[in-house]
């Protein structure tokens, strides 16, 4: 079944760092999104630039294996990590193969 | 006025090339005459594209099947011959599991194939792990096939990454009868040729006469390991098959499998993965030997690149190496990486896992190469345009 984003959130935005493999989503460095949770942070930045939260969670809603995110400076694992108000979401492309 | 066919036999329309690599897709595009080529490319640089295809329905549509080595899988569709990409709105993805169960997700979309010529918007797509998915707006929103992809004998088949081939197991070979869309065939790597004949509802093995490896049971799918299947437009109730164990031909209604690699030099064997049929003639098709001995090497058989014809159904082979390397020369031909164009000759097209475009306008008499230092080539197609 296709995952369907939830409603919009009200929240203060957190400041979103895209790197570089995503930027032809965002065309920019960086981006907001709002949630109260890193899924729902996801599920906002996917209304405003559709596809880019595919090319990160998979289907059964599994972070994909070489991505990682960042809540402010902390590495989040799980996608009902809370986020703050007017925090920061970093994404990371880990490096891998040649 | 001359026929569409009469015109493409006196070489009045050029060609298109599709090269998908593992660092990016590049286009070339042929004069009508075969002899000057300009390259188009890379598009999406540092993805991996599996698999590109040009809808034969309009001329104009491609489908790239990409990824990264960092980003989940996706599906790109040009409607003007690549001069603008967009991304599919919903690229093939398995359902969502039941709670307590262990989900699958689409690592990569191998295989690309446009539906019957009557159902103009639909595609089908082969996905690693295995999975088949269907588009009815052109590709633009894919839906699984559940009925194959969760069913738990099929699942058996399929096996896991354990069991297939080094990169993931792979759905591929899907065909669609053109005398019946409700015709479908398709080839699991591993896990055997099977056949629909309600559309995809249902699914039954298409295995018999097919030869395992030695000490399994080759009534089981599972230990069947079809490497490329392809059906005769000449004649659609033959197909051909290059298998992990063999060269096959299969005339239907029969049920089963001919060994016509048996007929292939023993100093070269019937292992490889490409195979490629004459559009107009059932009785000739290409194959690319490789080294399947010990360890499997995956190379050129002795260094020697060449291709092999038969001219009568598979009873005798004939070697095509004039102007390919004659020593020396390691690379391979992966299953999507040779095609055939519709000219009259034929013009036959392969690329290597060293990145070389190889081509021949005269059905593999003499070859020459058209472009060098691409990355490692996963998939070439060939359509003449209209």
């Amino acid at each position: 079944m296709r995952w369907k984003p939830p409603c919009a959130h009200s929240a203060a935005p957190v400041k979103v760092l895209i790197p570089s493999a995503l930027r032809s989503y965002t065309e920019r460095a960086d981006a907001e999104a709002s949630g109260d949770t890193l899924a729902e942070a996801l599920a906002d930045l996917d209304r405003h630039y559709p596809g880019i939260r595919f090319r990160m969670i998979d289907e059964q809603q599994r972070i994909r294996p070489h991505i990682r995110f960042f809540v402010d400076g902390v590495q989040a694992r799980d996608l009902a990590q809370p986020l703050s108000a007017a925090g920061e979401l970093v994404i990371v492309q880990a490096l891998s193969g040649g | 006025m001359t026929s569409n066919i009469e015109d493409q036999a006196a070489g009045h329309h050029p060609t298109l090339l599709t090269v998908a690599t593992r660092k990016g897709l590049w286009l070339y595009h042929g004069d009508p005459a075969r002899k000057a080529w300009r390259a188009d490319g890379p598009h999406f640089l540092g993805h991996i594209i599996n698999h590109v295809v040009l809808d034969p329905r309009d001329g104009r549509t491609l489908l790239a099947a990409a990824k990264t080595g960092h980003l989940g899988p996706t599906i790109f569709r040009s409607t003007d011959l690549g001069q603008s990409w967009k991304e599919a709105a919903q690229p093939p993805a398995f359902a969502t599991a039941t709670d307590g169960q262990a989900g699958r997700a689409v690592d990569h979309t191998f295989w690309l194939t446009p539906g019957h010529a009557d159902e103009t918007d639909v595609w089908y797509a082969g996905t690693s792990p295995q999975g088949l998915f269907r588009s009815e707006d052109g590709g633009v929103t894919w839906t699984p096939f559940s009925c194959l992809n969760d069913d738990p004998v099929y699942r058996q088949w399929m096996g896991s990454v354990q069991d297939g081939t080094p990169d993931g197991p792979k759905l591929h070979s899907i065909i669609v009868d053109p005398r019946n869309a409700a015709h479908l065939y398709l080839a699991m790597s591993g896990g055997g040729v099977h056949e629909s004949e309600d559309r995809g509802q249902t699914f039954k093995p298409l295995i018999q006469g097919l030869d395992v490896v030695e000490g399994f049971d080759r009534s089981d799918a599972t230990f069947h390991d079809p490497h490329c299947m392809r059906l005769c437009a000449a004649n659609p109730d033959r197909l051909y098959q290059q298998n992990h164990c063999g060269i096959y031909r299969l005339d239907r209604p029969s049920d089963t499998w001919q060994n016509i690699g048996k007929n292939m030099p023993d100093a070269v064997g019937s292992i490889g993965f490409p195979l490629v049929v004459h559009p107009r003639d059932a009785d000739t098709a290409w194959v690319f030997p490789m080294d399947g001995t010990s360890v499997w090497p995956r190379t050129s058989p002795g260094g020697k690149p060449a291709v092999y014809v038969t001219r009568d159904g598979g009873g005798t082979w004939q070697r095509l190496d004039t102007g390919l390397p004659v020593s020396q020369a390691w690379w391979t031909v992966k299953r999507q990486a040779m095609a055939a164009d519709n000219h009259d000759p034929v013009g036959l097209y392969f690329g290597t896992t060293s990145g070389e475009l190889w081509m021949s306008r005269d059905e593999g008499r003499h070859w020459e190469c058209i472009a060098q230092h691409l990355p490692e080539i996963y998939a070439v197609e060939a359509a003449v345009r209209a």
